[in-house]
């Protein structure tokens, strides 16, 4: 079992700015767990976390991998966030590359194919389209969680990125609920080139919870 | 600590700015060094990556002569010029600064280590 990153660093008043880790973080961390020998066998040397939030899941990714065999880079539209991804980094000794940025706007054109690990917990509650509108703009916590129509608002913009962003082994890795219509996200990726595994899924209070894994097809 | 390894990846993305907006520009970068762990196989398997000219143009800019103008070859890459890579990659830190892109000059702040590539509302495609 693979220690849970050290957050010790963070306090009651980063978690009024940053995503806390709740159970959608710990399903893709054991996900990533149950691949780690997979993970390490790919040998992949570009990772991208989309929402890194707290930096929580990048440096579990690094203590599987080894923080010196990949570079890990982490994108999240809050400026906060990435501050405590930076610090979460130090804190467990990886080197992680944390920029405030939109989703992979500011990679696509020098990442294309080059991604060997893509990670996405993504704001995933439905709600009203406008609200997700404004959490987004305004970057505050409500856009860790919120949304919009299905759920999907923002995971349906990374989506359509994820051929291009994908290197010809690479792994994306999407926590979704199942309000999210899990199928049919699957449906639309196999459109595209992409193998899907449910790697785990979980209830969580009123949550049903999944991980999906997406390659590309042989 | 916006790293060359970084700012080697990043690109200016306003809307319609598609030519000439790579790499960005530093201006005022305050810089760190900081030793990093030498791995060559990531070295290695990273290098086919690199845009080199504009990897050599950064490091200049930051006061750094170590890399060949020409990206060698593959096969050419002694234990010297590995060295001068992990360095120039992984160990110059720009920690305040901007980025300024060629293209458009639109202006990417770095502060505390850490680039803000969020675009305002009517420069995003």
């Amino acid at each position: 079992m693979i220690p849970t990153p050290d957050l010790s660093h963070l306090t009651r008043v980063d978690y009024e700015h940053v995503y806390e880790p709740a159970e959608d973080t710990f399903i893709l961390l054991d996900a990533l767990e149950q691949d780690a020998a997979e993970l390490q066998s790919s040998r992949p040397l570009i990772c991208l976390e989309i929402g890194s939030g707290s930096g929580c899941v990048s440096a579990f990714l690094a203590k599987i991998l080894g923080s010196k065999a990949c570079l890990f880079l982490c994108t999240d539209i809050n400026s906060y966030a990435s501050r405590c991804t930076l610090d979460t980094g130090h804190q467990n000794r990886a080197a992680l590359q944390p920029v405030v940025a939109s989703l992979a706007d500011p990679f696509l054109e020098r990442l294309g194919h080059n991604v060997d690990v893509l990670l996405f917990n993504p704001p995933y509650v439905p709600t009203v389209s406008q609200d997700w509108q404004s959490a987004q703009f305004g970057k505050s916590l409500e856009g860790a969680w919120a949304g919009g129509t299905d759920g999907m608002q923002l995971t349906n913009e990374l989506l359509m990125n994820v051929n291009h962003l994908l290197s010809p082994r690479g792994r994306f890795y999407l926590v979704a609920l199942k309000a999210n219509g899990i199928e049919n996200i699957q449906q639309r990726m196999l459109a595209f080139g992409f193998a899907s595994k449910i790697c785990l899924q979980r209830r969580a209070g009123r949550e049903h919870l999944f991980v999906i894994r997406f390659q590309r097809m042989p | 600590m916006v790293r060359l390894i970084t700012h080697n990846l990043l690109a200016c993305h306003v809307k319609g700015c598609n030519s000439n907006n790579f790499p960005l520009a530093f201006d005022g970068p305050q810089i760190e060094i900081r030793e990093a762990e030498f791995n060559s196989d990531f070295l290695m398997g990273f290098f086919p990556k690199i845009e080199w000219s504009a990897l050599v143009n950064a490091s200049r800019q930051l006061g750094d002569q170590s890399l060949p103008e020409q990206q060698p070859d593959a096969e050419n890459i002694d234990d010297a010029l590995l060295k001068a890579l992990h360095h120039v990659l992984l160990e110059i830190h720009v920690e305040n600064g901007k980025m300024i892109c060629p293209n458009c000059s639109h202006i990417y702040p770095i502060s505390n280590g850490i680039p803000n590539m969020l675009l305002a509302e009517h420069e995003i495609a």
